[in-house]
């Protein structure tokens, strides 16, 4: 895990001056780009092999990917609409990773944020609409920060994995939820699909103009940029990143490492708990079931496939929305079931992961030995 | 609103004609241009033997009409994700008949929908278009299946040897609640001893608990097991290697339980969708709310399995006989729930399509469970 995060970091030999310094920095980039590209084109030769079993033709196949994800604006929309929620949940797994905690339970962190805002919008209705909207997401990332937060305090002070805290409490989350909806929280004109009360047409979030993605993809993009920005350019980043690297060395440097876990998990859990808000605010306008679907989970996947980098998550969970836009197509124009995309994203998912041990192993991806002698 | 439609589409449309000529070469266009192209959405499996497959059964039943094109999704979340399938059967396939068929596709996301395309007719499954509040695009198609649950409850109550018959139920919702009840009160019309114990899994599909919720009830030692979830199978394979009968639901199982199942309560679909097809073939207006149940051809009964006896067929026809003359109540008065309180009094009776049963919020006497 840890290592994953730090090889995303161009280590190596940091020259002292600038043209050296960038040179390696090139290679790095270039390698952190040529890997996962060449991965991904293994993954679809492996998946091409699938489809060709099954008789059907892999160029179809991905042209009609292609159509359905990027090949007009339509279809760019779709892709981006779906691409929304995920950046804020791979933020839930990626901002733990680098302190080297693996927290695979967004998927109830934004469950508990969109019934928070929800809950906390019910009351408040002919407010203006600002006002309502921020207290919404306030109670939102409140909620998340609260959930994953907890589970971060738990690993930090009682050693418990944070791993399986987070999957077990995510289940809890996910049954506390479906308690509040179909109790306490439940709007009694939902008779079969219990939900919350709406929270209000006027406090909905609306689409950006002339799309139709709702504000929460600039939410997402300005949160991923964010955390690029916390993580790599400030002492509080790399506090955290030495934490990752090594927490007995971070300890002894004399890092506050306990308060470190449980604000980069809180944090982690806020930008979750803000998915959920956004879900309800620009999609449901209620909380009911339609919100656990998954989400928290593809976030994983999101996390991973970017190695934890926050600025990868773009380019990854557009890959992802892209793949989930096309779904649809592949299955009306190609007859195949619905489970065909889950597997291209599995191999996706195991190749990438296996293209891990390639970093520094391609000779022409590293920086020329000169480079690296002078100092 | 309108204005902003205007141009969206135009661009839109645009755009896509442009690509059309660009892409046509090599594009794997929508099947050859038809009269008329039909999308279906469901949310789980075309082939989950339950709630989605009755869908699919009516969809292929459309398929087999001449001059239409079928488009069909599965596994379609109750999300942006479906509002954006309707779109793309709209943009990229042309279809102008939609049925997304999920209870949950309705608010928001097929009223947004509607909105936007004022000339592509929207049909939801599940009841809840109503006139003046809803748009004229929209409407709702909708089946009574409580009288199939009462006439499985007179076959189970012939089958059962300990007087126990056990419903795996998803959520306490009114719909849900019909049918647990329906189930106990065909039961108890047979033999008022017999009681029907009820598990709610709290969740349309989640296998593992519904097997669970299966194995609890074999283990109390219930022999006739019935549900109402989105996909049967796991409950039907359960109880049949418990060595429980089966009544199905939704779709037919006997094929998962030969020798187990006894009968079931199964949608009837093709005829629904039939209709709408063929009037929207002639072009004439599509009707915005129909609703019927076992009389209409909206509900149909599987076949008997071989574990059911003459006597219980004699019955259960005698009733279902009843049942087609129309005007037949399950829920009729005096009537108490399973907790004593009178909750039909004597001399009061609902047919299926009254509107007190959609909000029913008990469980009868002689089922043992609780609605929360």
């Amino acid at each position: 895990m840890t290592s994953i995060a730090d090889r995303s970091a161009p280590s190596v030999a940091v020259s002292r001056t600038t043209r050296q310094d960038l040179v390696v920095r090139a290679y790095a980039a270039a390698e952190a780009l040529a890997i996962p590209l060449l991965a991904l084109l293994v993954a679809a030769a492996i998946f091409g092999a699938f489809i060709a079993a099954l008789g059907k033709s892999p160029l179809d196949l991905y042209r009609l990917i292609y159509t359905g994800a990027f090949g007009s604006w339509f279809s760019w929309q779709n892709t981006l609409l779906r691409a929304a929620p995920l950046l804020l949940v791979a933020l839930c797994v990626a901002l733990p990773a680098r302190l080297g905690l693996l927290v695979i339970g967004g998927e109830g962190a934004l469950a508990l944020g969109g019934l928070a805002a929800a809950a906390v919008a019910a009351p408040l209705q002919g407010l203006p609409p600002a006002l309502v909207i921020s207290l919404m997401a306030l109670a939102g990332m409140l909620m998340g920060a609260l959930w994953i937060g907890g589970i971060g305090a738990l690993r930090a002070y009682r050693g418990v994995n944070e791993t399986i805290s987070s999957l077990l409490l995510a289940y809890i989350a996910v049954a506390l939820f479906n308690h509040l909806v179909e109790g306490a929280l439940r709007d009694p004109a939902s008779l079969n699909k219990p939900s919350t009360a709406h929270v209000g047409q006027a406090n909905m979030i609306g689409t950006l103009p002339g799309m139709d993605v709702h504000w929460g993809l600039v939410v997402g993009v300005i949160a991923c940029i964010a955390a690029w920005v916390l993580m790599e350019r400030t002492s509080l980043g790399f506090a955290a990143r030495m934490t990752g690297g090594n927490i007995r060395a971070a300890r002894l440097q004399g890092l506050p490492v306990g308060r470190l876990i449980v604000g980069f998990c809180a944090l982690g859990g806020a930008m979750a708990g803000l998915a959920g808000m956004i879900e309800v605010a620009a999609v449901h306008g209620r909380a009911n079931g339609s919100l656990i679907v998954g989400y928290g989970y593809t976030g994983i996947l999101v996390a991973f496939l970017a190695r934890q980098n926050t600025l990868a998550v773009m380019p990854v969970a557009v890959l992802l929305g892209g793949i989930a836009a096309a779904g649809g197509l592949v299955q009306r124009r190609m007859g195949l079931p619905d489970a065909t995309m889950l597997v291209f994203q599995g191999i996706l998912f195991v190749v990438i992961l296996m293209s891990e041990t390639l970093y520094g192993r391609i000779p022409w991806l590293q920086p020329p030995l000169s480079t690296e002698r002078t100092s | 609103m309108s204005a902003n439609f205007d141009r969206r589409t135009f661009l839109k449309s645009t755009a896509l004609a442009g690509l059309g000529v660009a892409a046509a070469p090599w594009s794997i266009g929508p099947a050859a241009a038809a009269n008329l192209t039909v999308g279906f959405i469901y949310v789980g499996a075309k082939d989950d033997y339950g709630y989605n497959q009755a869908h699919a059964e009516g969809a292929a039943a459309v398929k087999a009409m001449s001059g239409v094109t079928v488009v069909e999704e599965e596994n379609v979340p109750e999300t942006v994700a479906v509002q954006k399938t309707m779109e793309s059967m709209i943009n990229l396939d042309q279809a102008t008949l939609l049925f997304p068929t999920s209870f949950g596709y309705f608010d928001p996301h097929m009223l947004a929908m509607c909105a936007k395309y004022p000339k592509i007719e929207f049909r939801h499954c599940g009841g809840l278009w109503s006139e003046g509040k809803h748009p004229k695009n929209a409407g709702s198609y909708f089946g009574y299946i409580g009288m199939g649950q009462y006439l499985n409850g007179i076959v189970a109550a012939h089958a059962t040897k300990s007087k126990k018959i056990g419903f795996v139920a998803a959520k306490p919702i009114p719909q849900v609640l019909l049918n647990i009840n329906s189930f106990a009160l065909g039961a108890r019309s047979v033999d008022p001893s017999i009681t029907t114990h009820v598990i709610f899994t709290g969740e349309w599909s989640l296998a593992v608990k519904e097997a669970e919720a299966t194995n609890a009830l074999a283990d109390q030692g219930v022999d006739v097991v019935t549900c109402h979830v989105d996909g049967p199978k796991v409950v039907v394979e359960t109880a049949a290697r418990r060595g429980a009968f089966v009544c199905g639901y939704h779709a037919n199982q006997s094929k998962l339980a030969p020798e187990k199942y006894l009968t079931g309560a199964e949608w009837n679909w093709a005829e629904v969708y039939k209709q709408f097809v063929a009037k929207a073939m002639k072009k004439e207006p599509l009707p915005n709310f129909v609703r019927g149940g076992i009389a209409d051809g909206f509900v149909k009964m599987s076949p008997y399995g071989p574990a059911v006896s003459a006597e219980a067929r004699k019955r259960a026809d005698a009733v279902k006989a009843e049942i087609m003359k129309g005007g037949f109540s399950v829920i009729k008065g005096p009537l108490k729930s399973n907790s004593g309180k009178v909750v039909v009094p004597a001399g009061k009776a609902y047919v299926e399509t009254a509107i007190e049963l959609e909000s029913m919020d008990y469980l009868v006497e002689g089922v043992i469970g609780s609605t929360s």
